[in-house]
């Protein structure tokens, strides 16, 4: 097992004509996830690279049967090309667009959780993969094996760190996921250590977490309550300067949460192994598997 | 980003939001006695940093002169590292009430959220952690938005003068419009008062989502009124993410975790971060030899260390970059690259076709700190 995705995962690329869409949708399918369709709104019965383009995303599932999308297209249109994914029926939507605006994103979340049962990863993430299965967003595979870890973070590229620490010392993974780190992200920690907790396949979990809100705080919460397995953590920002403050309300609402040091506390406190350098995190896991 | 007060203004006036009426400088010159405000006027320092008025930022002028004396003491003044380049002049009110009230968007409960409280015009902070029931806190659904019935009850509950209730309920709908209308991250007011010409918004902090500016044409040219230091200047027209620190150790690397652990690890070691620069993803060969091109006007950067991990950002790309920066040029300090990721492969090639002998190719990122901090010593 893995979580989101699996062999039977089948995609459906939204913004597949434009230039990243078509590079890592591509690099996806020589992966062996199935890429069965695209979508760009006019183009319906062109094919790029050999997958069909539709016009909606309901059409391509009514012909490829996807059950999943991967989302390139630019801001202005991407809260919509997410919610059409939704209504169409997608179980999960891959959002890798970077630059929606903050207003879009709330607007799409609270409309896919009233309306539809919908999981969105994203926006502005990396996506995911379950090595060995299916690679879904632009994650470079090469550095992945498959295994037994869990690993999730919110920045892409320490995604991608933590990967090779665990796969230079021969630790493979059951799925790695980044969550993004925008303001109003679909997935959060807590529903992937949920997930994580749940899977037979995973029998530990790397979290990496950065300054800045409190979703490593809520999920240490959680990890405190519901996680048996052992977690390694890595929390960046350590020595970053404090950003520039703006008004009080910000403040008011996270109260003494944000910072490294205090996200380093909540986590150690709830058993998570906390590292202080992410080329320590495949050590760390060897420690406890 | 964040807006001065006069720019806040000016868009709660677009949204039909009172304030009182002002003029806006930014030199003696253009301060005359022709102007048709009311006196006693109060000239209020532009600056975005608390406490001005403590400072001597803010003075009430009762007739021209006094008005020319404050307005020369204030433009110029230092305030906690700010320079006042500009000054908003606006009639006095006398106040009967002050409230506080701010939109934002509560990351960790995924809705707006809505704070009104009947203790404004001091330290909300305080307030929230003193006699948290002062403050109420409402969430609103992003996608059916705030109604009349839900405003009313927060006035009510906020113990808010009820004489008043009509005319405060229509500014908070305004507000709740202009947070929402124009992309704001923040619309915060305090002290938001009730005077002798009735409710106005006297302060104004209000900070604009650029991921938004697509759709707000005047974000743009509020964007330029923002002085920033000549060094962010140039990268921000290049679209880097770039911050001065204090340290010698000139950082580049691709997305903001990456980059903030970067600074960590150096840190670690035993230097200290001269930068943070972040090229984004999916960035361009361009952007690379630009990123270096802001590094070499950094008097205090004495090595560099390029972090990069390439996922939607291509390492082959990234090493072009590096070649055509540095192609034939005598450098000013050792650079220690280390690719990981996609086309790293190819992009080492490329490092290695165009060798310069002041560029180190390490094969992990522990190691090109190491090397980057030995390198700044």
């Amino acid at each position: 097992m893995s979580i989101f995705i699996d062999n039977e995962t089948k995609v459906v690329v939204q913004g597949l004509t434009g230039e990243q869409g078509k590079f890592h949708a591509l690099r996806n399918k020589a992966y062996g996830t199935k890429v069965v369709a695209g979508t760009r709104p006019g183009k319906g019965g062109e094919t790029v690279e050999g997958i069909p383009i539709f016009n909606t995303v309901e059409d391509a599932i009514e012909e490829t049967g996807a059950n999943t999308a991967m989302t390139f297209v630019p801001p202005p249109f991407a809260k919509d090309a997410v919610l059409e994914a939704a209504y169409a029926g997608c179980e999960l939507i891959v959002c890798i667009t970077e630059g929606i605006p903050a207003k879009d994103e709330a607007e799409m979340y609270d409309l896919l959780k009233q309306k539809t049962s919908s999981r969105l990863l994203g926006p502005n993430c990396p996506g995911l993969i379950s090595p060995g299965k299916s690679n879904v967003g632009i994650m470079p595979h090469e550095i992945t094996m498959e295994g037994k870890v869990g690993v999730v973070s919110r920045s892409g590229t320490l995604t991608y760190q933590a990967v090779l620490e665990l796969t230079n010392l021969n630790i493979g993974q059951s799925t790695c996921i980044g969550i993004g780190g925008d303001p109003v992200p679909g997935t959060s920690f807590i529903d992937v250590l949920d997930a994580f907790q749940n899977d037979i396949q995973t029998e530990a979990i790397v979290m990496i977490g950065e300054i800045g809100g409190s979703a490593e705080e809520e999920a240490a919460e959680f990890i405190k309550d519901n996680v048996t397995k052992p977690v390694v953590s890595y929390i960046a920002g350590l020595t970053a300067p404090p950003g520039k403050k703006m008004g009080h309300a910000g403040a008011i609402v996270s109260g003494n949460k944000g910072t490294a040091s205090a996200k380093i506390e909540a986590l150690t406190d709830a058993g998570a192994n906390v590292v202080k350098n992410p080329t320590r995190i495949g050590q760390a896991i060897k420690d406890v598997i | 980003m964040n807006l001065f007060e006069y720019q806040g203004k000016r868009l709660y006036k677009d949204f039909s939001i009172p304030t009182p009426k002002s003029i806006f400088v930014s030199s003696i010159s253009s301060i005359s006695d022709n102007h048709d405000l009311n006196y006693p006027l109060v000239v209020k320092a532009q600056v975005q940093v608390g406490g001005r008025g403590k400072a001597g930022g803010i003075k009430v002028a009762n007739n021209f002169k006094e008005l020319i004396e404050y307005s020369n003491e204030i433009l110029g003044m230092d305030i906690k590292g700010h320079i006042v380049e500009s000054l908003l002049i606006e009639e006095a009110s006398t106040i009967q009430e002050e409230y506080y009230i701010s939109f934002t968007l509560d990351r960790s409960a995924k809705k707006y959220l809505m704070m009104l409280s009947s203790k404004g015009g001091m330290d909300i902070e305080e307030v929230a952690q003193n006699n948290p029931d002062d403050l109420i806190k409402i969430y609103i659904s992003p996608s059916e938005g705030l109604n009349t019935e839900v405003v009313n009850k927060a006035i009510k509950d906020s113990k808010l003068n009820q004489d008043y209730n009509d005319e405060l309920n229509d500014v908070i709908s305004k507000l709740y419009n202009l947070f929402v209308e124009s992309d704001c991250d923040l619309v915060e007011v305090n002290p938001l008062a009730i005077t002798n010409k009735g409710v106005s918004a006297l302060d104004s902090k209000v900070s604009l989502d650029m991921n938004a500016v697509y759709r707000h044409d005047n974000f743009i040219d509020i964007e330029k009124e923002i002085p920033i230091p000549v060094s962010e200047q140039f990268a921000k027209e290049k679209n880097l993410n770039f911050i001065k620190l204090d340290g010698t150790v000139g950082i580049i690397g691709n997305g903001a975790g990456l980059v903030m652990s970067t600074l960590d690890v150096v840190s670690e070691y035993g230097g200290k971060a001269a930068n943070f620069l972040d090229i984004g993803g999916g960035a361009k060969a361009e952007t690379v030899t630009a990123a270096l091109e802001v590094l070499e006007s950094e008097d205090n950067v004495k090595s560099v260390l390029i972090n990069i991990f390439g996922g939607i950002t291509r390492c082959d790309l990234v090493a072009e970059g590096i070649v055509e920066a540095t192609k034939g040029k005598d450098l000013k300090w050792p650079i220690i690259v280390r690719l990981d990721g996609t086309n790293s492969k190819e992009g080492l090639a490329i490092l290695q076709e165009n060798s310069n002998e002041k560029i180190t190719i390490s094969s992990s990122m522990d190691d090109a700190a190491k090397l980057a901090v030995k390198g700044a010593n």
